[in-house]
């Protein structure tokens, strides 16, 4: 019985966050300027983080746990440069 | 670890909290397309990053310390740095675009106010 809850409700999760990141991928491409199409790359990172996570609930392994915090890490650095670039038109000063 | 071993009670709170996480991720990113300006959207994807991220993370904190028999608060740690890198970010890109729609003189955002005191 709570097999079935649990797969069940992980995988409908695993449905909606997908549909969050294809929501997310067209305002990534009509913009309409860079700033949007910066800000939901950073939704999109969290979401792919978030996806990451539920797929190691299902399979019980921490390499997923390792990955999304990774992508954390990495999303946090990148939106950081972008906005870096946006301001500046230069990352490294 | 399977999911037969895991006692009914915490395979319901684990389903709503993981649930209520994605549908709360999903919710802002339908606002991320739909609102009408970027000062707007920017407000979207914290749906996301906070209560979005506490549904998903701790249901997934639960199940692994159910199935370990010991407490397994991992998930804690990308928990405390979403939700301390989230606002940074955030507050960087927005004054960007300020920056950005200051210099093109658009007319949606203020002007720069000049105090008296930098006169």
């Amino acid at each position: 019985m709570s097999a079935t809850i649990l797969f069940w409700s992980i995988a409908v999760a695993q449905v909606l966050l997908a549909a969050a990141m294809v929501v997310t991928l067209y305002r990534l491409v009509i913009g309409p300027r860079a700033q949007d199409r910066v800000l939901s790359l950073d939704a999109m990172y969290v979401i792919a983080m978030l996806l990451l996570v539920t797929f190691g609930m299902r399979v019980g392994s921490v390499v997923y746990f390792e990955v999304a915090l990774l992508i954390g890490l990495l999303g946090f650095v990148g939106t950081v440069a972008l906005a870096k670039f946006l301001m500046r038109g230069e990352v490294i000063e | 670890m399977s999911f037969d071993d895991v006692p009914l009670w915490a395979a319901i709170l684990v389903s709503a909290l993981v649930l209520m996480g994605a549908v709360l991720t999903l919710i802002g990113a339908i606002g991320l397309t739909r609102m009408p300006s970027f000062y707007q959207r920017i407000h979207m994807p914290t749906l996301g990053t906070s209560f979005g991220a506490i549904g998903v993370l701790a249901a997934s904190a639960i199940l692994s310390t159910i199935g370990e028999e010991r407490l397994i608060a991992h998930e804690f740690l990308i928990f405390i740095f979403v939700s301390v890198t989230t606002p940074v970010t955030l507050m960087l890109l927005a004054r960007a675009a300020l920056h950005r729609d200051r210099v093109e003189g658009s007319i949606e955002v203020p002007a720069v106010v000049v105090r008296p005191a930098d006169q």
